[in-house]
């Protein structure tokens, strides 16, 4: 028994699309896991009925709803609302490919950092684009904060401008690290129950209750995390955009 | 870099059966760059879908849903207003009317009271008046009978006088002289 924490990260292309240039385009795991999480939150958003009094499901689908609304009010203000469904379809995304993620033997879609770059980088440019649209020339003013003294202005321009374009790297990386180091730690701990128990045996199996336990404690939190990393990446897309339509502040 | 990640048939068996070997030579499969266009095209595909049902179906429903039952909750409340106002309103007509009812009963009571005083009163009047015409021709009537009582007494008084003159002496005075000494001894 060998303990390959790595293996659940792997990529299987399942059948080809095409070609772009020399790079083929397979349908793989990720792709299908991607195509699980639009379809669970589609059967959730349109299957869940509207009713008066609402059901479980349709409860589920408005505190979605309610939640991440309340998430722009409070962070974007009342304009930051025509980015609900964008906000809203980030949310959900990362939010339940994550948690059928945590599933075991399934795939995490945000444990790739391809996936989370590509997320953050819509972001980045939705905020860029609609900054300079918006605000024009004016948009840049978020780099010169107010009431700095001229002779540091400069140096805390050059330290906003940095900051404003590292904002994807952080913004990806925080959540692709935090997916792929906790499914790595889930399995290593799991892994190591079973290595203890098949190469000591009896007692092996009753030494494998501690990490037993550390899996669970573990899992539990994966599943907190699953959840918080998609609101964080939510929350901080809002107020990434609060700059693009109040750049004054 | 085609024929690392071509051959899409062949490429998943491999992956099983030697987990280390084979395309994982790179390593780690997260930073695997030959992976990278294949994820970004499925992730621009799903996500572009996932936002076109999120924007023109999810949102609008379940927004819809929740406005409606927002809309309902302040009809209903709306109505409950103007029913309890409407019950107000009846309570306060319903006071007044009783107030007023009240003040009538006891204007009709003050009214029926004086009416009966004042009649207890005139007849109160008339009786005495009648009394006291009663008591007024009594006394005229025992003023009468005394005067006759007393001339009677004179007369008696006289004959008595006659009389007791008469025994006395064995004379008859004369009735002149017997009604006069009467008549001054009756002032004396």
């Amino acid at each position: 028994m060998k303990i390959d924490p790595i293996h659940q990260f792997n990529i299987e292309p399942l059948f080809t699309i095409g070609h772009i240039g020399n790079q083929t385009i397979a349908f793989t795991n990720s792709s299908l896991y991607m195509l699980v999480a639009v379809a669970i939150i589609s059967l959730l958003m349109l299957a869940s009925g509207s009713q008066l009094v609402p059901g479980r499901l349709q409860s589920v689908a408005e505190i979605s709803y309610e939640f991440v609304a309340s998430t722009i009010r409070s962070t974007a203000g009342a304009e930051g609302m025509k980015f609900f469904p964008l906000i809203f379809s980030l949310f959900m995304f990362i939010c339940v490919s994550n948690l059928v993620g945590i599933i075991p033997y399934t795939f995490t879609v945000s444990s790739h950092i391809i996936v989370t770059v590509g997320l953050a980088l819509l972001v980045f440019f939705t905020v860029l684009i609609y900054g300079v649209a918006k605000n024009g020339l004016k948009f840049f003013s978020i780099f010169v904060p107010h009431g700095v003294p001229g002779y540091i202005l400069p140096l805390v321009m050059f330290i906003e401008v940095l900051s404003f374009f590292l904002r994807p790297v952080s913004h990806s990386i925080r959540l692709f690290a935090n997916m792929l180091a906790g499914h790595i730690a889930l399995k290593v701990f799991a892994g190591f129950v079973a290595m203890l128990g098949f190469s000591l045996g009896a007692i092996g199996w009753v030494g494998g209750v501690l990490p037993l336990a550390l899996t669970i404690a573990l899992y539990a939190l994966e599943i907190l995390v699953a959840f918080l990393q998609a609101y964080v990446f939510a929350i901080l897309t809002c107020i990434y955009l609060n700059d693009a339509i109040h750049p004054g502040h | 870099m085609a024929e690392s990640h071509g051959g899409a048939k062949g490429q998943p068996a491999n992956a099983h059966t030697e987990a280390d070997g084979g395309h994982h030579s790179g390593g780690f499969p997260p930073f695997e760059s030959s992976t990278f266009a294949s994820q970004l095209v499925s992730l621009a595909i799903f996500f572009v879908v996932l936002y076109v049902i999120v924007s023109k179906l999810a949102l609008p429903k379940v927004g819809g849903a929740i406005e409606a039952r927002q809309n309902k909750i302040e009809g209903d409340l709306a109505e409950a207003q103007k029913l309890k106002d409407q019950s107000d309103a009846a309570l306060k007509a319903y006071e007044g009317e009783l107030a007023s009812a009240r003040s009538r009963a006891q204007a009709i009571g003050n009214e029926s009271r004086e009416k009966a005083n004042a009649q207890a009163e005139a007849e109160r009047k008339a009786l005495e008046q009648q009394l006291a015409n009663k008591l007024a021709e009594a006394e005229k009537t025992i003023a009468s009978t005394r005067t006759t009582a007393m001339s009677n007494v004179r007369g008696i008084a006289a004959d008595a006088a006659g009389t007791i003159v008469q025994q006395l002496t064995g004379v008859v005075p004369d009735a002149v002289s017997v009604n006069a000494a009467v008549d001054a001894s009756l002032k004396g």
